[in-house]
């Protein structure tokens, strides 16, 4: 196709594939409105950070747009109620992660009214400080769409010197059509939203450029966004780039336009660049000129098993299961549901999973229109995978070091730099899942910082603990040195003082029946005796210590449930206090049933010998 | 007189070489064994004590004197692995005498049976439990190295320990142990599309 929109010269990097496109099951139909769910489980954590408090009770009635939660600490955004109803229990739901585990969800049963709140629309945003705008952006909950979720706000705040906006509605995955319905139907919201990002991203008066780039397999979004960008008269820029997947990842994307590249471990903004999704700019638009936070994205409904595919509105916290049904599924056998796209998609298992802010596409494609894979051979090292990834990384030594879990080789290959795109999965001949084991293996290398991380602490407090109980030692040895010094400093001049008083008296020292020391000396010696003599009886009959033992744990047992039964009535802690000396009672009266019982085996023992 | 040239030239240089040697051990003396602190790193720090020596330092110690290098549980087979490696002798499997490799734990005091009785908190080798006496005692969950030591010394039993629950961000990406659903929605009722423009 030619290109008529591009002026400037574009570059290209290394590798990339070009999968079948199958963008026509879905995009042919205008994004629709489907019926409000049964209930919406809405995740405390949409996005990368903490959850924030939920500040509403169940059996609460909320409105649309009303905020649910109260963002935590760093990286924490609002979660807002996408549609009027009645909030329910906080659950444990399966989350929208390729692991599916559970994560902790606000259920909200829709009241079907829809009814909004007084939602709060910036009048003129242009008279606001940009701060003022990202606060408020903040507020809206917007999060980046295009893959991770970053919080919308914290990616404008962070950003420092941008000169060049890129708005990416590349969209180059194969089945997924949501950017392009959206560019078709929404491009002067879209514009307008670019016009608000250059306006916060203006430092000394000195506006960022903005260029929309899309692939050229979009001719109607192109056109529409073109139309869109003339009536509004905005220096933004379109750019047309040729298709090739994976052209709308990140630092793809700023390659092919400037011909720089982001550095590894680094951020488009450490060159002056911050990209958006269309969703984003377009959230962005909604969230300032009509104060309507960010309850609501475009899903593209797509694959030969639904009878309805396309794209829809839909709120986030929809189950899936609920838009299986509104595109009338008729499910192959087996049936797999991925969310995402082929390339980098996750299937799940579960269909009561939420829709959440990074979901874009749910596709459920027949087993013949999309084989799993299934039949891994050995690598043959013919290099294809090489060839095509964008990454310019070498994905079979990176296979090798993988399984073998040298973490280390992992490392000096660049494995970070990897962006898990599938294009050489796409092209291996043996059907390696080779996505699969990069991600095991960076999974692996971080749990293993972690853990590192945790020991070095570990360390460092134990070693903390010793040094401490080390100084504690010392100072007690200390404080009896010179306790036994004031003693005997003591005894001396009392003996001092008696030697006196003898000598003055004349009468003898003292007198053995009366002295009041020696008499309790010898008090706590016959107690001793005593006490001993029955502590050895004990243990020279190991029966009598077994049934004393028996006896308490039964003691124990019984004072349990007469805490237990009386835990409610009576005073709870009492019963608590005795049911915990009771156990106490119980664990010694064992161990010491136990010692008895060696040392009568002991002492048989030598008797024998 | 050629002969008692050479043999003055290499007495000389043994003399230079020997000075040179002499001072350098002197000069650049290394305090401790380095091995030592190396060994200690690679050791899970949870001072636990099941290889028979009072926390990692000592069995580091111990294996850089010729101790047997498979006697820590908490490492696994990794750490044998690592150990092997720096000390050039060859792994062996983990000895079973002291254990066996246990899923992460981390200690969970059931907080109101706890009689504030300290016990705990002198067993712990990384201070991860606060408390004081006839106070109730809890555990840093994040401090806790799973070392088991604090189960014992409670006189109520009322530590329990909990393997480490999985979460989303430090998922394994194990897909096996995903249970594999059918779906069911046939007998779900299809819908009829209100095929109409969300207008905004």
């Amino acid at each position: 196709m030619s290109q008529p929109h591009s002026p400037v010269k574009l570059w290209r990097f290394h590798g990339g594939v070009h999968p079948p496109e199958r963008k026509t099951i879905a995009n042919t139909t205008a994004i629709r409105t489907l019926p409000l769910p049964k209930a919406l489980y809405i995740p405390l954590r949409q996005h990368i950070g903490v959850s924030g408090d939920v500040c509403v009770q169940p059996g609460q009635q909320v409105l649309r747009g009303q905020a649910l939660t109260e963002p935590g600490v760093y990286g924490g955004l609002p979660v807002h109620a996408p549609t009027s109803g009645i909030i329910g229990e906080v659950v444990e739901h399966p989350s929208n992660h390729p692991s599916q585990l559970p994560e902790p969800v606000l259920t909200l049963i829709p009241d079907g009214q829809h009814t909004s709140a007084s939602l709060q629309p910036v009048a003129d945003p242009f008279s606001l400080s940009g701060l003022e705008l990202i606060q408020h952006l903040h507020d809206m909950g917007v999060a980046g769409l295009g893959g991770a979720g970053f919080p919308t706000a914290q990616k404008l705040s962070q950003a420092r010197a941008i000169n060049l906006i890129i708005i990416n509605g590349v969209e180059c995955e194969p089945y997924i059509v949501s950017d392009d319905r959206l560019m078709r139907e929404h491009a002067k919201d879209i514009v307008r939203g670019v016009q608000l990002l250059q306006y916060i991203l203006t430092e000394e008066n000195q506006a960022p450029k903005a260029v929309i780039a899309i692939e050229d397999n979009k001719p109607e979004a192109i056109a529409a966004m073109e139309q869109a960008i003339a009536i509004s008269h905005a220096p933004i820029q379109l750019q047309v780039i040729p298709t090739l997947y994976p052209s709308g990842g990140e630092k793809q994307l700023i390659e092919i336009l400037t011909g720089k590249q982001v550095p590894a471990r680094g951020y488009p903004a450490d060159i002056g660049i911050l990209m958006q999704n269309v969703g984003t700019a377009f959230a962005v638009a909604e969230a300032i000129d009509q104060g309507e936070p960010f309850t609501r994205r475009v899903v593209t409904l797509t694959g030969e098993s639904f009878q309805q595919p396309g794209t829809a509105w839909v709120l986030l916290g929809t189950p899936i299961q609920h838009l299986l049904e509104c595109a009338e599924l008729q499910p192959d056998t087996p049936q797999r549901i991925i969310v995402g796209g082929p390339m980098m998609g996750y299937t799940i298992a579960d269909p009561r999973t939420p829709i959440i802010k990074t979901s874009n596409c749910i596709l459920a494609p027949t087993n013949k229109e999309l084989p799993a894979a299934q039949n891994e051979s050995p690598c043959i090292r013919c290099g294809a995978c090489e060839q095509v990834c964008p990454a310019k990384l070498l994905p079979q030594q990176l296979l090798w070091m993988a399984k073998a879990q040298d973490h280390e080789g992992l490392n000096q290959h660049h494995l970070s730099d990897c962006i898990e795109c599938g294009a050489c999965a796409y092209v291996c001949p043996s059907e390696i899942p080779l996505v699969h084991y990069y991600r095991k293996a960076k999974a692996e290398i971080r749990e293993e910082k972690i853990e590192q991380q945790k020991s070095e602490v570990a360390r460092q407090r134990f070693e903390a603990r010793q040094e401490r109980l080390e100084r504690e030692k010392q100072e007690r040895l200390e404080r009896h040195k010179k306790a036994a010094e004031a003693r005997a400093k003591a005894l001396a001049e009392r003996e001092k003082l008696a030697e006196q008083q003898a000598t003055a008296t004349g009468a003898p020292a003292c007198d053995d029946e009366t002295d009041p020391i020696k008499a309790a000396v010898a008090r706590a010696k016959a107690k001793r005796a005593q006490q001993q003599a029955e502590a050895s009886s004990d243990s020279e009959d190991p029966q009598k210590a077994k049934v004393a033992a028996a006896v308490a744990r039964a003691k124990a047992k019984r004072a349990q449930q007469q805490a237990e039964a009386s835990s409610d009535s009576e005073d709870p802690q009492k019963a608590k206090v005795a049911a915990a000396v009771a156990r106490a009672k119980a664990k010694r009266a064992q161990q010491q049933a136990e010692t008895a019982a060696k040392a009568s085996d002991a002492s048989k023992e030598k008797d024998e010998s | 007189m050629v002969w008692l040239i050479g043999l003055l030239t290499l007495a000389g240089l043994a003399l230079l070489f020997g000075v040179i040697l002499g001072f350098a051990a002197v000069r650049f003396k290394v305090e401790g064994d380095p091995l030592v602190d190396q060994l200690n790193e690679v050791l899970p720090q949870t001072q636990c004590g099941q290889c028979g020596y009072p926390g990692c330092r000592p069995y580091a110690e111990a294996i850089a004197n010729g101790e047997e290098i498979n006697k820590c549980p908490p490492g696994g087979e990794a750490t044998i692995q690592k150990i092997a490696d720096m000390t050039g002798r060859d792994p062996k499997p983990l000895d079973a005498a002291h254990g066996v490799e246990e899923v992460k734990t981390v200690a969970y005091i059931r907080e109101d049976e706890c009689i504030g009785c300290t016990k705990c908190i002198q067993a712990c080798p990384v201070d991860a439990i606060i408390g004081a006496t006839r106070q109730m005692h809890t555990v840093i969950a994040d401090e806790c190295t799973g070392c088991d030591l604090c189960v014992d010394p409670c006189p109520v039993d009322c530590i329990d320990m909990l393997p480490i629950e999985p979460n989303t961000s430090r998922w394994q990406w194990d897909l096996e142990r995903i249970p594999v659903q059918t779906i069911d929605v046939s007998q779900a009722q299809p819908i009829t599309l209100k095929n109409k423009q969300e207008s905004s």
